[in-house]
C-alpha cells in the first residue's frame, strides 16, 4: 500500500500548485496550464507504453503528434468544393497510384526469391517519385492557386472535430505500423536515431504537402468541442449562473449602472474560464479511461507478457511469445495515443501550425515527461506530464524572481540585467536537463517508481 | 562552348556548396563516431556542442575585433578557434566527470547513455542561448569572395559565372589539414592505435595494458577540436543560430550512420554522400540541359528530382535506406 500512498502524496502537492496558481496568478491561467497537463499526460502515457511497458525506443513522437494534428483538419474543417472539382481526380488518381505501388512492392517482397529485390524496391520507390510529380503536379497546382489567400487546400469531411481525435489515433497508428516494419528489428540507439528521421521526413511533408494541410500558411479557426466564449456572453443562462454565483459580491455594490457593468465583466472573464473548465472536463474524462484501461492492460497476461519480453527478450521468445509481432503492436497502441494526443492539443489551440512541431518540444520533452514521472508506471507518467509541464510554464516566472532577487541591488537598467532578464524563457531548458540528470542519477526509475506487480 | 558552360554551371550550383556542407558534416559526423566507437553511444547532444563551441568562437572574435585584432582577408573567427577548442575541452571533461562517468563505472545500457545526453543537450541549448540568445549571429570577416561571378565570367568569356565564397576555400583547407592529422594519428600513432584497440575490444585492450581513462580523455579532447572546427566553419559559411545546429545534428547522424558508425573514415566519406545527395537531388536542372542539348529537346519543366522543402528528408531516407539493407553502414563500422 505503500506505492499508493506516493501516488497520492504527490497528486495533491499538484493539486495545491494549481490552487496556489490559481489564487496568485489567475484561475484562467491554471486552468489552461492544467489543460495542457493533462494532454501532456496522455502523450507521456503513449511513449510510457511504448517506453515502460515493452522497452521500444520512439524518438519520432512529434511525427505521430502532427499526424493526429493533421486528422483534425482532414475530418473537421470544411470540404473547398472548387478545389475538388479542380484536382480532386488527379488526387484521387494519384493516391490509387500509391496503393498500386505499394501492394506492388508488398508482393515483390512476399512471392519474388530474387537475388537483388531490394535494390528493386528501392529503386522502384526512387521511380516512383518523379512519376506522382508528374501525375499529381498539376492537380495539386489547381488546388492550391484556388483563392490561396483563405484556402488553397482540399479541406476537410465537416465532421464533428472529437471525431478527429479518434481519425488521428487511427492514421497514426497505421503510420506506426509503416515505421514499424521498417525499423523495429534495429537496436536501440539505431532506433532512436531512426524514429527521430523519420519523424523530420513526416513533419517535413506536413510542412510542404500545401494541397494536404496548407503547409506553413496553417490553419486557424477550428471547431470545437465546447460553446465559444461570445455564444456564452449573449446566452440567457450563462449571464444569471454567473449572477447567481457572485451574487453576495454584486449585492454589496449599491449603484445599479457599476452593478451592471461589473457584472458584464465577470461574464466576459468568467466565459474563458468555462470554456477552459469544458475543455478540463473533457481531457480529463479522456485521461481516466486512458489510465482504467491502461492499468488493466499492466495487470492483464498480456501486460505480464509485454514485461517478460522487455525485461528478457530471449527467455519470452523460448516460451514462444513473438516478440517482432509483439513490438509491433505496442508501437502501434502507443502511437495511435500519441496521435491521439496531437488531435487534442490542436483542437485545444483551435490551430494547426505544421512549422511549430519541433523534436525539442514535442520529442524530447515529452521524454522528459515519461523518464522524469517513472517508466513503466502509468501513475509516474501521468505525474510526469504534470510536473514538467508545470515547471515548463513556471520556470519563467521562477527565474524572473530569482534574478530580481540575486541582483536586487543592480540597478534595472543595467546591461547584464537586461541580458538575463531578456533570456528567462530558456531557463526551462536549464531546469528540464539538469532535472533529467538529477533523476537519471538518484532516481533512475523515476519520480514513481514501477510497481512490480504480483498476481 | 555550351558543354563547358554546363560543366561551369555545375560545379558553381552542385559541386562547389556540396563539397563545404560535406567537408563540415564530415567533420561533424567524426567526432559523433569517435563517440560511438570509444564511449560507445549516441551523442544526442552533440549539435548543441558545436553551438556550444561556437559561441565560445564568436564572443573571443569579438573580443579581438574590439581590441582591433583581424587577419586581414581571413576571417578573425580563425584566430579565435584555439580558445573556442579550450572552453569546449573544459565543457566536455567536466560533463564526463559529472555525468558520463558515473554510467560508465555502472556499466549501464547504451539507452540510459541517450537519455543522459538528451539532458546534457537540454542544459547545452539553455546555456548557449541564455549566453548569445537565440537569433542570427552572422560572425564573418575579411574577404567574402575569392572569385566572384562577374569577374569570372569577365576572364573566361563565358556565359556561366563562378563565384567560389573564401569561406567556402578555408572550409576545404581546415578540412584538409585536420583530417589527415587526425588520419594519420590514429592509424600511424601509437596513442591512436591504442585508442583504436580500445575501441575495437575494451577487454583485450585493457589487457594489453592501455590505460582506459587515458584514451577516454584523449577521445573527448579530439572531439572537442572536431566540434569546434566544424560549427565554426559552418558559422562561417552560413550563419550562427543554435537552433540550426540542433538541427544539423539529424543529417550529421545520418552521415555517420551510412559511413558505417565508429568508423571515422566512412563518416568523412558519409557527409559527403549526404551533402551531395541532398544538393544533387534539390537542384533544378533546366539550366544545365538547356545548355547541352539541341534547341528542339530543351525541357520545359524544372527538371528538379524533388523539391528544396525536402532537402533534409533526402538524408533520412538515405539513412532509412542503409539502415534496412546495410545496417553496419556503406563502409562497415562497428571497428574504430
Amino acid at each position: 500500500m505503500k506505492n499508493n500512498f506516493d501516488v497520492k502524496i504527490a497528486f495533491s502537492i499538484i493539486a495545491i500548485l494549481f490552487i496556489f496558481v490559481g489564487i496568485f496568478q489567475s484561475w484562467g491561467f491554471a486552468l489552461s496550464i492544467l489543460n495542457l497537463c493533462l494532454i501532456s499526460a496522455v502523450m507521456s502515457m503513449g511513449v510510457n507504453i511504448q517506453w515502460g511497458f515493452s522497452g521500444l525506443i520512439n524518438f519520432g513522437v512529434m511525427g505521430f503528434l502532427a499526424i493526429g494534428g493533421l486528422a483534425t483538419v482532414l475530418v473537421s474543417v470544411p470540404p473547398v468544393y472548387e478545389a475538388w472539382s479542380a484536382g480532386g481526380k488527379g488526387i484521387l488518381l494519384s493516391a490509387i497510384f500509391i496503393i498500386l505501388v505499394i501492394y506492388l512492392i508488398f508482393l515483390i517482397n512476399k512471392k519474388i526469391k530474387f537475388k537483388y529485390k531490394n535494390y528493386l524496391i528501392v529503386s522502384l520507390v526512387i521511380l516512383l517519385i518523379p512519376l506522382m510529380k508528374f501525375i499529381s503536379g498539376p492537380s495539386i497546382n489547381a488546388i492550391e492557386s484556388i483563392d490561396a489567400a483563405t484556402s488553397g487546400y482540399l479541406g476537410g469531411l465537416d465532421l464533428p472535430i472529437v471525431f478527429s481525435w479518434f481519425v488521428g489515433a487511427i492514421l497514426a497508428a497505421l503510420v506506426a505500423f509503416v515505421i514499424g516494419k521498417i525499423c523495429l528489428g534495429l537496436r536501440s540507439d539505431y532506433l532512436a536515431i531512426s524514429t527521430l528521421l523519420i519523424s523530420g521526413i513526416i513533419i517535413s511533408l506536413v510542412k510542404h504537402e500545401e494541397w494536404l494541410s496548407r503547409g506553413v500558411k496553417n490553419v486557424i479557426g477550428l471547431k470545437r468541442p465546447v460553446p465559444y466564449e461570445i455564444d456564452l456572453q449573449n446566452s440567457i443562462w450563462f449571464p444569471k449562473l454567473i449572477e447567481f454565483l457572485n451574487s453576495s459580491v454584486l449585492s454589496s455594490i449599491s449603484n445599479l449602472d457599476k452593478r451592471t457593468a461589473m457584472l458584464t465583466d465577470l461574464v466576459i472573464s468568467s466565459s474563458g474560464v468555462f470554456v477552459k473548465l469544458c475543455f478540463s472536463i473533457i481531457f480529463a474524462l479522456v485521461l481516466i479511461v486512458l489510465l482504467i484501461f491502461s492499468e488493466k492492460a499492466l495487470r492483464s497476461p498480456w501486460g505480464r507478457m509485454m514485461r517478460a519480453i522487455r525485461d528478457n527478450e530471449d527467455a519470452a521468445k523460448a516460451m514462444g511469445k513473438n516478440v517482432v509481432k509483439r513490438h509491433l503492436h505496442i508501437f502501434m497502441i502507443g502511437s495511435a495515443i500519441i496521435g491521439f494526443a496531437g488531435a487534442m492539443l490542436v483542437t485545444y489551440d483551435g490551430l494547426f501550425t505544421p512549422s511549430s512541431y519541433q523534436p525539442l518540444r514535442y520529442t524530447f520533452l515529452i521524454w522528459v515527461m515519461v523518464l522524469l514521472g517513472g517508466t513503466g508506471n502509468n501513475y509516474g507518467a501521468i505525474l510526469g506530464g504534470f510536473v514538467v509541464w508545470f515547471i515548463w510554464i513556471e520556470s519563467a516566472p521562477f527565474a524572473l524572481f530569482l534574478i530580481n532577487i540575486l541582483l536586487s541591488n543592480v540597478d534595472d537598467g543595467n546591461s547584464f540585467k537586461v541580458h538575463m532578464v531578456e533570456s528567462i524563457p530558456y531557463f526551462r531548458y536549464l531546469m528540464m536537463g539538469l532535472g533529467l540528470l538529477l533523476v537519471m542519477r538518484y532516481r533512475p526509475k523515476g519520480l514513481l517508481p514501477e510497481k512490480i506487480i504480483r498476481s | 562552348m555550351d558543354f563547358i558552360n554546363s560543366i561551369v554551371l555545375l560545379t558553381n550550383f552542385i559541386f562547389v556548396p556540396a563539397l563545404t556542407y560535406g567537408s563540415q558534416l564530415a567533420l561533424g559526423a567524426i567526432g559523433v563516431t569517435l563517440i560511438y566507437g570509444v564511449l560507445r553511444f549516441a551523442n544526442f547532444a552533440y549539435g548543441d556542442l558545436m553551438a556550444f563551441s561556437t559561441m565560445l568562437v564568436i564572443l573571443f572574435t569579438w573580443y579581438l575585433q574590439s581590441k582591433g585584432i583581424s587577419l586581414g582577408i581571413l576571417p578573425t573567427a580563425i584566430l579565435a578557434i584555439p580558445i573556442g577548442i579550450i572552453g569546449t575541452i573544459f565543457i566536455n571533461l567536466f560533463f564526463d566527470k559529472t555525468v558520463f562517468e558515473y554510467y560508465r563505472n555502472k556499466k549501464s545500457s547504451p539507452v540510459t547513455f541517450i537519455v543522459v545526453s538528451l539532458g546534457i543537450m537540454f542544459v547545452l541549448n539553455a546555456i548557449v542561448r541564455i549566453i548569445i540568445g537565440p537569433n542570427d549571429i552572422n560572425f564573418m570577416d575579411g574577404e567574402r569572395f575569392i572569385i566572384k561571378a562577374n569577374e569570372f565570367k569577365k576572364i573566361t568569356g563565358l556565359d556561366e559565372g563562378l563565384a567560389i565564397k573564401s569561406t567556402q576555400f578555408i572550409t576545404l583547407i581546415i578540412t584538409i589539414i585536420t583530417c589527415s592529422v587526425l588520419f594519420y594519428f590514429l592509424n600511424k600513432t601509437k596513442t591512436g592505435k591504442s585508442m583504436r584497440a580500445y575501441s575495437n575490444n575494451e577487454d583485450l585492450a585493457l589487457l594489453s595494458g592501455i590505460d582506459p581513462s587515458k584514451i577516454i580523455f584523449l577521445t573527448w579532447v579530439i572531439v572537442s577540436i572536431l566540434a569546434t572546427i566544424a560549427g565554426t566553419l559552418y558559422g562561417l559559411d552560413k550563419s550562427f543560430k543554435p537552433f540550426t545546429y540542433f538541427n544539423n545534428l539529424l543529417p550529421i547522424f545520418a552521415a555517420t550512420i551510412v559511413g558505417g558508425i565508429g568508423n571515422p573514415l566512412g563518416a568523412f566519406y558519409g557527409g559527403f554522400v549526404i551533402a551531395f545527395s541532398e544538393i544533387g537531388l534539390t537542384y533544378a536542372y533546366k539550366k544545365f540541359f538547356v545548355y547541352i542539348l539541341p534547341e528542339y529537346l530543351e525541357p520545359n519543366s524544372l527538371v528538379q528530382y524533388i523539391s528544396t522543402d525536402y532537402k533534409f528528408a533526402i538524408s533520412f531516407a538515405i539513412l532509412v535506406v542503409v539502415l534496412l539493407y546495410k545496417p553496419n553502414g556503406i563502409f562497415k563500422g562497428k571497428i574504430l
